[in-house]
């Protein structure tokens, strides 16, 4: 079985975003841009799944800026076998990139695709499971535990009751929340290694994408900012300002 | 007037809280008919959504395979009612519930239109606020022309509508063909706790890594109890094994908005503040006079939890 990997370059985690000046975007001249954290996490999951014998190969696809080949370089010397970027250096929203990603998955003749649950950047939590829809095959979103066993998967969701568990047959979508697995570490041989892997780069255009209705993106502004910052000095006064509140 | 479809979130026994946050933002979009999805003996929550102030119809939709919350399986369903029942709907919404957050994008692709995910304010008809980022960043999206809206709702931006309504409950046919490929096992762990549900609750008390360990946790509880309070907590205590992952708040857990929070032990990273932005009031009690999390507290009190929240008991008992 090969397996597919979405990632999307996304600024990253650590950094305190803000919005340009001109309220069209936010900054990301010289700010670090890092694999998407939960596109790492399913990267890490694919490699697992191939080092215990369950798939062949691992791809991992990007479809954005020319840039991205430094996040796909990433999962490389993570161990991905090899990766492609389809280069769009304008806008793609998620009906968009699920269906850019179906092409790409039939073309492939994928088994599996591992996506993150979510980009950090937009935080749209839709890609994943427009794919699915598009391929009309299962998905399993917010993966924390995955399970192959013969043609069928055994997935652990995080849901706002619990743990919940689904069974699906393969193919399927999965979607990976952060606790499914932790990253491994690159080491500085592997980076290495991972310069002479296969990294092909095509246009977008290729993909042959009918583009659906976008919505249309306006004012970008910072969240209206809490007033906090006051201490109290002992328990006493907690209890006294927060009765003065009428909160306890 | 235009129509709203709206998904209810349930359990087949009762109806998700954030449906009546969800009312709040779909009625000023139109008329608002509830769906349910539900199986042949579980269709409790159609009366808890009739209930709901600003639902003009419960649609209660009826179906072996709709006792489980299969996005699979409720897609093709809730695609045909929005794009055929009586003409089609111009909207579909759905609670930026974990539920909601499934199955909606699968409508979405099905329908072949763009989802706005986390709606949190209306501009216009077909204009809305969204936050992205961990909501450092709030973007205005449009919807263009033609072409049905589709959004799950923050249910932390909306107020519970009132429950003094009357709706009727009329049984509705969503024929579609339904995949096999996909079976719900069950849920396999959950905090069922006699607490106050997380997301709905007036008050939350959360800890988090500074708390320490899953015995330790037990002070956080005791104080929950004594306010009546729900219990949340930081990812680190999740993922350190203190508490289940439903009591995450955050970004990558629950987004709530309870009139009173107080964290104990807890950073205050953008991840987790992100969840509680709305919050009426916040506390924060934390060791470490620097911590982020004092920026954004209404209270703050620096000092070690261990010795502070056994004061707070005593002072709460003194203070009745
Ligand atoms: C070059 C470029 C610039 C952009 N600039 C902006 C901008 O300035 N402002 C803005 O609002 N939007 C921008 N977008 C759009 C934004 O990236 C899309 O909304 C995105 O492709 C899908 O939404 P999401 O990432 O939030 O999806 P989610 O559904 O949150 O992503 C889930 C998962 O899907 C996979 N995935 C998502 N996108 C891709 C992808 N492109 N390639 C491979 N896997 C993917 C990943 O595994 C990811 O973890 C840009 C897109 C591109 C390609
Ligand atoms: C993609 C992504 C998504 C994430 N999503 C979430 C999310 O949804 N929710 C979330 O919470 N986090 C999330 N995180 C993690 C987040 O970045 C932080 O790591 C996490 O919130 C830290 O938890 P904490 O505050 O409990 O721990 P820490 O940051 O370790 O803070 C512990 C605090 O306890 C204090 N303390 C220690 N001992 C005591 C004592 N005896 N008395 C008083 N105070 C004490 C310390 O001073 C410290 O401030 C996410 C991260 C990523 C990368």
């Amino acid at each position: 079985m090969k397996i597919l990997v979405g990632i999307k370059r996304v600024i990253d985690y650590n950094v305190r975003v803000q919005v340009n000046r001109e309220g069209t975007g936010v900054v990301k001249d010289g700010v670090k841009m890092s694999i998407n954290p939960f596109d790492e996490i399913a990267v890490e999951e694919a490699l697992r799944m191939k080092e215990r014998g369950e798939a062949e190969e691992v791809v991992v696809v990007s479809v954005g800026p020319e840039a991205a080949q430094q996040q796909l370089r990433t999962a490389l010397a993570m161990g991905a076998d090899r990766a492609v970027l389809y280069q769009a250096e304008e806008e793609i929203q998620p009906l968009a990139a699920a269906r850019a990603l179906l092409q790409i998955v039939q073309a492939e003749d994928a088994g599996l695709v591992l996506l993150g649950k979510q980009a950090i950047d937009d935080d749209a939590n839709q890609v994943g499971q427009m794919l699915a829809a598009l391929w009309d095959r299962p998905q399993a979103t917010f993966v924390s535990k995955l399970e192959r066993s013969g043609d069928t998967l055994k997935a652990m969701r995080e849901v706002d009751a619990g743990l919940e568990n689904i069974e699906v047959d393969l193919p399927a979508v999965v979607t990976v929340d952060l606790r499914l697995n932790e990253p491994r570490f690159v080491k500085m041989p592997d980076i290495m290694k991972a310069k002479r892997k296969p990294l092909d780069i095509k246009p977008f255009a290729e993909l042959g994408v009918e583009m659906p209705p976008q919505l249309e993106v306006g004012a970008h502004e910072p969240p209206p900012k809490r007033q906090g910052g006051t201490k109290v000095e002992s328990v006493a006064a907690l209890v006294q300002a927060l009765k003065d509140k009428g909160v306890l | 007037m235009s129509r709203v479809l709206l998904i209810a979130d349930h359990d087949g026994k009762t109806l998700n809280t954030g449906i009546a946050r969800t009312v709040a933002c779909a009625r000023q979009l139109g008329n608002v008919h509830v769906a349910v999805f539900h199986a042949p003996d579980g269709d409790a929550p159609c009366a808890a959504a009739a209930k709901l102030d600003g639902v003009s119809r419960v649609l209660s939709v009826r179906h072996e395979a709709n006792g489980a919350p299969l996005a699979a399986v409720l897609a093709p369903q809730i695609a045909r009612l929005a794009a055929e029942h009586e003409g089609g709907y111009d909207y579909v919404l759905a609670p930026s519930t974990t539920f909601g957050k499934d199955v909606l994008p699968r409508v979405a692709a099905l329908l072949g239109v763009p989802q706005v995910s986390d709606l949190m304010e209306v501009i216009d008809a077909r204009t809305f606020k969204r936050p992205i980022y961990a909501g450092n960043v709030i973007t205005t999206v449009k919807v263009p022309e033609g072409i049905p809206v589709l959004a799950t709702v923050r249910i932390a931006s909306f107020q519970a509508v009132g429950e003094a309504g009357e709706a009727p409950i009329v049984a509705a046919q969503a024929e579609a063909e339904l995949p096999t490929h996909s079976r719900y096992l069950g849920l396999a762990e959950s905090g069922g706790s006699d607490r106050p549900d997380l997301q709905s609750a007036p008050r939350v008390v959360a800890g988090g890594r500074g708390v320490g360990s899953k015995e330790n946790f037990e002070i956080i509880f005791k104080l929950a109890d004594r306010i009546g309070a729900a219990v949340g907590a930081s990812r680190a205590a999740v993922d350190a094994g203190y508490v289940p992952n439903d009591m995450q708040v955050g970004q990558t857990g629950k987004i709530i908005a309870p009139d009173l929070y107080i964290a104990i032990g807890i950073s205050g990273a953008i991840q987790h503040m992100t969840g509680i932005k709305d919050a009426g009031c916040i506390v924060a009690i934390n060791k470490d006079g620097d911590a982020p999390i004092f920026e954004a507290a209404d209270f703050g009190l620096v000092g070690d939890l261990f010795t502070l929240l056994p004061e707070l008991e005593k002072a709460l008992d003194a203070a009745g």
